[in-house]
């Protein structure tokens, strides 16, 4: 090829810029395999996948491990629990308080605090939920108590039912944090 | 040499390129406030020595995380010492790359040509702390644990692409092994890859800045960076890594009064324990004061639309200070912007001053970690589980809780519920310190104590035969039978084998079967009690075994048991066998309130006094 050849093919022409197009489209084909699996495996946590747990009542404890003086005691949920590669039996997957008023009457609600998701304490003194994070407090009911509360909603309330005479199960759930709707959690 | 660099510069025109980066020139000479560049260079090669020897040792799963850093930290030879110094200069940076922001609005520093040169500290700043967001989490204490579920939760907030966010990076619904993983990628990998890339692009805009300055003002006297402004930048290095490598060495002159050498680490990870003592390190206090401003749905408005408009306003203060109005204007709002941070930072110090319930959370955690730490270096070790179940499993942390939660009500643990607390109401059975030591039995078998609250006063046998026994008889014991209830006393409490009393001094020579025997049935125990015999018709709990392990596991799965109380029973519940508390737990319970967990050897003096033989 001679210097006047070489410099024509070099891109001011049409057949440059042809091959400058297909050096770009080739690059990118080459890179294709790797680039589109990375992504998959970076965004592999967006797809969605079921869970057996989901909407099952889950058996807490016996009636009787909770006096009925309508204060609140805190419970484990136990579930199965896949972490990755790990697959653990009866692991605590959540906490509740439970609460029995009258015999028949317990009321249960999701430990985790609506405004930002801390754990919510209570304080046997006051008779009241205490988030220790940034401070919500919430009446036994579940309800917000005071009035520079940042949770959007009160406690999460859960379903409660009594089988078999003395077993008390719940519908464990978690909802979403930080808004004033109650959406569950997947 | 000469031939060697002659042969390289051949090959390669390294040489010259080095040359010309030393000896580069500086307009108006060598200035201190030139070293930012060199510093901050200097300090992402000190996380990168340190971060890679850490790197080296660190383990990232939900059950290797805090103990592999338990590793580096503690047995390690001089793993404390990195550990330190790379958190510790992840602090030192962070404060740097703000100043560093906050120096190029006070000069000035983002007229043209240099508004990139402002970006790139911007986006360096960001970086930075992105860093350390991410590094927080990664010994996977409770510290950093329950602060990355709050942030994570923060960015979820973000409209739109939040919630997708927030599941990339912790990598599914819950914080697990892949939340590790994927934080230690971006604080390892990419954020470390950006800031190569920020700091490579400052050098040459650098260059291009100081080659037009060159060009246009030839008057200016310029100086190359060989060798004065070499020394100041080493020198303003080796001040920052003096006081990094001081806190590192001797926290307690900063204030860290309970942290030994290098970096602080929490007890590990439990999901299931409050964490109240959760907060975030100190340079985002403010932004935690902040968010309790915004109450509700709100919050959105104080986590992402105030700082968002925040940072958009700094990215566009290149434009707003083209006249020295905007220039003022950008001054102002930065120094308010950062006397507000400081205000809300000690507004949110003051606010835990004087908050007790945070005090005490504070202390309980950093006697968690003590804790944790301790049974981790035990003789034991760390069982493939993870150090969380040494924690679990431990009696001293579990049996007060176990002991609030399930006896308080009725009992008292030397006066209080296990935690610390007095309880309102008034006790209504024993107070379970030392129960079956010799000074609980004296003082039990005392006339004037039995019947105090401390003791009987407050069950069903308050009037019962037991009381009677110790008012009527024993108050009208004369010196050799009172020898004798003493007797009983140490042979009754041998029985618990409490790790308390296995000192040598406190042990009897022992009496055979039958002197026992007839001892027990002189001072009328065998009246009421079994003591190594069996017989159906006594109403009294069997006294073999008194207070030993299997003895308070039995007695607290059902003290109706026909062993114990049978029909007599007060109101104490069955707990094993109602199914309220599992083997595990009454095992865990008992074995505190025996006073049998692990105490490293040089603890065990003090626990000798903490329970004294009498």
């Amino acid at each position: 090829m001679s210097k006047d050849e070489l410099q024509a093919s070099g891109g001011s022409d049409r057949r440059g810029f042809m091959r400058g197009v297909l050096a770009m489209i080739t690059g990118t084909l080459a890179l294709l395999g790797p680039l589109v699996g990375g992504l998959a495996v970076v965004l592999e946590p967006l797809r969605q996948k079921k869970h057996g747990q989901a909407g099952g009542f889950i058996k807490v404890g016996q009636l009787a491990s909770l006096p009925n003086n309508g204060l609140p005691k805190k419970y484990d949920i136990l579930a199965d629990r896949q972490d990755a590669w790990n697959r653990y039996p009866n692991v605590p997957v959540g906490s509740i308080y439970l609460r029995r008023t009258e015999d028949d009457q317990i009321t249960a609600f999701n430990i985790i605090c609506p405004h930002a998701g801390c754990f919510v304490q209570v304080d046997q003194q006051q008779k009241q939920y205490n988030c220790p994070c940034h401070n919500s407090q919430f009446k036994l009911d579940g309800s917000k108590s005071n009035a520079d509360n940042p949770s959007p909603r009160g406690m999460d309330p859960l379903d409660v039912e009594i089988r078999n005479g003395d077993e008390i199960w719940v519908h464990y759930q978690s909802f979403k944090t930080g808004v004033a709707d109650r959406i569950p959690n997947s | 040499m000469h031939m060697f660099l002659k042969w390289l510069e051949e090959r390669t025109g390294l040489v010259k390129s080095f040359e010309s980066l030393l000896f580069r020139k500086i307009p108006g000479g060598a200035k201190w406030r030139y070293t930012w560049g060199g510093l901050l260079v200097f300090m992402f090669v000190v996380q990168a020595i340190t971060g890679f020897a850490l790197w080296m040792a660190y383990s990232p799963s939900t059950r290797t995380a805090w103990e592999s850093v338990f590793y580096i930290q503690h047995i390690m030879p001089f793993g404390w010492l990195v550990r330190g110094i790379h958190y510790y200069a992840a602090e030192a940076m962070v404060i740097l790359v703000l100043l560093h922001v906050l120096q190029k609005i006070w000069f000035r520093g983002y007229q043209k040509p240099r508004e990139l040169m402002f970006w790139l500290a911007m986006a360096m700043a960001l970086v930075v702390v992105s860093c350390s967001l991410t590094g927080y989490l990664l010994p996977w204490d409770q510290q950093g644990y329950w602060s990355a579920k709050v942030r994570t939760h923060i960015m979820s907030l973000s409209p739109v692409i939040g919630p997708y966010l927030e599941r990339i990076s912790v990598g599914g619904d819950h914080f697990g092994h892949f939340a590790l993983t994927r934080f230690f990628a971006l604080h390892a990998g990419f954020f470390p890859f950006l800031l190569v890339l920020l700091l490579v692009g400052r050098m040459l805009l650098m260059r291009r800045y100081r080659q037009m300055e060159t060009e246009s003002k030839p008057d200016v006297i310029s100086e190359p960076f060989w060798p004065n402004q070499a020394l100041k930048n080493a020198l303003t290095s080796l001040a920052v890594m003096g006081v990094v490598l001081l806190i590192t060495v001797k926290p307690q002159w900063f204030g860290f009064a309970h942290l030994g050498m290098g970096a602080p680490l929490a007890s590990p990870a439990d999901p299931t324990d409050l964490y109240a003592a959760a907060r975030p390190e100190w340079y985002f206090l403010f932004l935690f004061q902040f968010l309790k401003y915004f109450p509700g749905e709100l919050e959105i408005v104080g986590a992402i639309v105030i700082p968002g408009a925040i940072v958009g306003y700094f990215a566009l203060m290149p434009w707003i200070g083209r006249h020295i109005a905007g220039h003022v204007l950008n001054i102002l709002v930065s120094i308010f912007l950062l006397g507000g941070a400081i205000w809300l930072t000690l507004t949110a110090k003051n606010n835990d001053a004087r908050n007790a319930g945070y005090q005490t959370a504070a202390k309980e955690a950093q006697i968690k970690a003590a804790r944790a730490i301790e049974l981790a270096s035990g003789p034991k070790g760390i069982p493939a589980q993870g150090a969380l179940q040494l924690l679990h499993q431990d009696p001293k942390t579990q049996g007060p809780q176990l002991f609030a939660t399930h006896c308080s009500s009725c009992h008292r643990y030397d006066g209080h519920d296990g935690l610390g607390a007095i309880p309102a109401d008034a006790p209504s059975a024993p107070d379970l310190k030392g129960f079956a030591s010799r000074q609980w039995l004296t003082e039990f078998l005392n006339p004037d104590h039995i019947a105090t609250e401390r003791y009987f006063g407050g069950t069903a046998f308050a009037d019962g035969d037991m009381v009677k026994y110790v008012t009527d008889d024993v108050a009208e014991f004369d010196a050799d039978k009172k020898d004798a209830l003493a007797a009983v006393v140490r042979i009754l409490s041998a029985e618990a084998q409490l790790p308390s009393q296995k000192n040598p001094e406190t042990t009897e020579t022992p009496l055979s079967d039958e002197d026992r025997d007839e001892l027990f049935y002189d001072v009328g125990c065998t009246e009421c009690h079994e003591f190594h015999f069996e017989d159906e018709d006594m109403d009294g709990p069997d006294l073999t075994g008194y207070g030993s392990r299997g003895w308070m596991i039995e007695f607290i799965s059902n003290p109706a048991h026909a062993r114990f109380y049978k029909s007599n029973n007060d109101r104490m519940p069955s707990f094993r066998e109602e199914g309220i508390l599992d083997e595990e737990a009454i095992g865990l319970l008992a074995d505190w309130l025996r006073g049998d967990w692990y105490e490293p050897e040089e603890n065990q003096a003090s626990v000798a006094i903490a329970e004294p033989a009498p």
